[in-house]
């Protein structure tokens, strides 16, 4: 156990510091959270100035066109980028963490050369189309349906959670192509161009206010065969050969990010009477504890992952206790706001100290409570614990599960 | 930086658990129940022969030199098998308390709470029966005490029948050992190794309910198979996980500070693993149900033990207490930043 960074990962830090530094004052100003084709130009800009110094992919292999950087890099890299607030992968992500990483382990070489380095470069954004109305934890009974015409595919039915849809070029698509029943074995991954006709797009608004992501509605969209990624009826394991990409790093500014709003926890509560309180202080040190565990089980998973090149299961572990703690601090916030935390705007603090910090903590106490629902819900989460790891007897299967198995 | 047990580590692990097995089986240990002297000399000395107790000490004092890290992972196991007895307080002595390097001599330790207040409740001793040399440890430093000279009355139900212990009204003045920066490296150190023995047990327990709710049938099903059960043994699994990464990482922390706060670290590592080895105690007599109530089932062993580890070293209050003013301090823009 050694977490001593080795002189080439100091070099390859203290080179990224560099840049950044030199990189970051050039920015645009930031575009407002609901000025989408803004916040568009602005990521994909982000993107290139990252190709042009050589961090584009630096998590994705060389022959994807990527940097090829070792587990320990990435860490560096996202915790870098972060401490210097830079901007991270934004409205692009599933671009660049998914649908990348997909096509570049089960693309043909044609498919890797028209998709990759536009995403590398910023030119073309991705969205996801897994999740449907009726198919959310249960991913496996999806019902978009793709029915073979020519050379193209049918596409009818409708997707959800699809996050950045109106400003995404391309969305990865999950779609039917086996029996009704088929589950695992029927369903296919395919590339689907957002300007088809029939694509219809519905954003819908969390309750943070905010429109991150929409319902799709697909009205027998014609998608090229050539466009599919695998074989037909191996989509399934395609998007699981995508999840091998992790490498314990997925949280690594999120987790920073609290860290620091932690400290701004703190100095508000320094600033109001609440830190001569005891039980405040407590909390606050109990949040900082599972703050640095969880720090340190990512240096774990992150070190895993290089010995033995695959993601482990304390991906699942960090996930479960993440979101929890992050819930908590986003509580702790909110209630030492008091009732300056009835709205999400600064407002200017009486003790000539400058504005309190309402709009950051409301909206991440909000953004909080979906941590414990995307990507796998606590509670699937906790299944695959108990079965995966400690070996407990699996859910029971439904009948159509059944049928489908035989 | 690989923060992965080196393969050294990982076989010095599993050494010490085959050592525990086979000198330490649980039926072996809980022979000694409710007894005044919980502490086998002969394994003691075995503990001693292995390394446990002189494996920080360099060299050059006759120990084996190696770090807290390896410390930590040794100690998870002593933890695991519940070894009764100072097993921390030995392993400090280690080089300040002839013969506690080596197992010939156990060593007993005592704190005296910093800034507590006087109070109504005495000062209980364990283990006393079983001690060559108790130690009291306070903010001023450490002082060696003829254990037969204690004035001190036994307490008959103990609440871990596996930890002997004495109410004592007054200690007797001793010897000074060591010095007030002694006393705050034990504190730490002490803390790291505790908070060790706690992710053993919180571990320990995980697997035991994880058996239990495979093998217990009702309704027609294993009863891990209920959502309800699975649950609740991934919740244990996650939690000894995470904090199991925070005692690694306080002890590493601790062997190279340039990587961190080590008391910061040391305080938070406590902190979780009390909280993992409680919970889960708690969670393992849970799932075994009835049974889990009774005197057979090992289950309230660890609960209660991870009770009486949890008063050592520093309590929840006064972590939690520490790693707040060492964020606070840290906000201070011209501060060191630690604690």
């Amino acid at each position: 156990m050694d977490l001593r960074y080795t002189d080439a990962e100091q070099a390859f830090r203290s080179e990224l510091r560099r840049w950044l530094s030199e990189a970051l004052p050039g920015l645009p100003p930031r575009p407002s959270p609901s000025d989408w084709p803004g916040r568009r130009a602005f990521d994909t800009h982000w993107q290139r100035m990252l190709f042009d110094a050589g961090y584009a992919g630096v998590d994705w292999p060389v022959e994807g066109g990527g940097r090829g950087s070792s587990p320990v890099e990435e860490l560096i890299f996202k915790e870098e980028l972060e401490r210097a607030h830079a901007p991270y992968v934004g409205v692009n992500f599933v671009g660049l963490l998914h649908a990348g990483p997909t096509i570049i382990a089960e693309g043909t070489p044609e498919q890797r050369q028209r998709y990759l380095p536009t995403i590398l470069k910023g030119e073309e954004v991705w969205c996801q189309g897994f999740s449907e109305p009726d198919a959310g934890s249960d991913l496996a009974s999806l019902r978009t349906r793709a029915v073979r015409a020519g050379d193209d595919y049918v596409v009818t039915g409708s997707k959800i959670w699809t996050s950045h849809a109106e400003v995404a070029d391309y969305c990865e698509l999950l779609v039917r192509t086996g029996a009704d029943d088929s589950r695992h074995r029927g369903i296919s991954w395919m590339i689907l161009p957002m300007d088809s006709p029939g694509v219809e797009i519905r954003p819908l608004t969390t309750i943070a206010g905010s429109t991150e992501f929409a319902e799709l509605f697909l009205d027998e969209v014609r998608v090229p065969v050539a466009n599919r990624v695998g074989d037909e009826n191996d989509g399934w394991r395609v998007t699981m050969v995508t999840l091998s990409f992790e490498r314990g790093t997925a949280f690594v500014g999120d987790l920073l990010e609290a860290i620091e709003l932690l400290s701004e926890t703190v100095a508000l509560a320094r600033r109001t009477a609440a830190w001569s309180d005891p039980a405040v202080r407590r909390q606050a040190g109990h949040l900082r504890a599972e703050l640095d565990a969880l720090w340190a089980l990512t240096k774990r998973n992150v070190s895993q992952a290089a010995r033995t090149g695959v993601p482990g299961i304390g991906g699942t572990f960090f996930k479960l206790a993440y979101s929890e703690t992050r819930h908590k601090l986003g509580e702790f916030s909110l209630s030492l706001l008091g009732r300056a935390g009835l709205a999400a705007d600064d407002l200017e603090g009486t003790d000539g100290l400058g504005p309190l910090p309402a709009e950051t903590m409301v909206e991440d106490w909000l953004r909080g409570i979906s941590l414990t629902i995307a990507a796998g819900t606590s509670q699937i989460q906790r299944n695959i614990v108990g079965e995966r790891i400690l070996g407990l007897p699996k859910e029971p299967v439904s009948a159509v599960a059944k049928t489908a198995a035989r | 930086m690989d923060f992965e047990l080196t393969e050294f580590q990982t076989d010095l692990a599993e050494g010490v658990r085959r050592l525990c097995e086979g000198a330490f089986p649980l039926e072996r240990i809980r022979a000694a129940e409710l007894a005044d002297t919980v502490v086998d000399r002969e394994g003691w000395r075995r503990l001693g022969d292995t390394g446990v107790f002189n494996l920080c000490l360099s060299e050059e004092a006759g120990g084996v030199g190696l770090g807290l890290a390896e410390a930590a992972l040794v100690f998870e196991e002593l933890g695991r098998a519940l070894v009764p007895g100072p097993l921390v307080a030995s392993h400090l002595a280690a080089g300040l308390i002839d013969g506690a390097d080596d197992g010939s001599v156990v060593v007993g330790l005592v704190e005296e709470q910093p800034h507590a207040p006087p109070g109504a409740v005495p000062t209980v001793v364990e283990y006393l029966d079983d001690l060559d040399v108790l130690l009291v440890l306070s903010d001023h430093g450490i002082t060696a005490v003829e254990p037969r000279s204690v004035v001190a009355t036994p307490l008959r139900r103990p609440m871990d029948p596996l930890t002997p212990v004495w109410a004592v009204p007054t200690l007797p003045g001793g010897t000074a050992v060591g010095g007030p920066e002694i006393a705050a490296w034990w504190r730490r150190d002490g803390a790291v190794l505790t908070a060790a023995l706690q992710i053993g047990a919180a571990a320990w327990t995980t697997e035991l309910a994880v058996e239990y709710a495979k093998q217990r049938h009702q309704f027609g099903r294993p009863i891990g198979g209920f959502q309800a059960i699975k649950h609740l043994c991934a919740d244990m699994a996650v939690r000894a996980e995470v904090a199991r990464c925070a005692v690694h990482a306080a002890a590493v922390t601790v062997d190279q500070p340039d990587v961190g706060d080590p008391l910061a670290a040391a305080a938070g590592a406590k902190l979780l693993a009390d909280e993992a080895a409680i919970a889960n105690g708690r969670s393992c007599i849970q799932v075994h149900g009835g049974t889990g109530f009774t005197w057979e089932v090992p289950a309230h062993l660890a609960y209660k033990r991870a009770r009486v580890l949890a008063t050592r070293f520093g309590t929840d209050d006064q972590l939690a207490e520490s790693l707040a003013e060492s964020l606070a301090e840290s906000l201070v823009p011209s501060g060191p930043g630690v604690l």
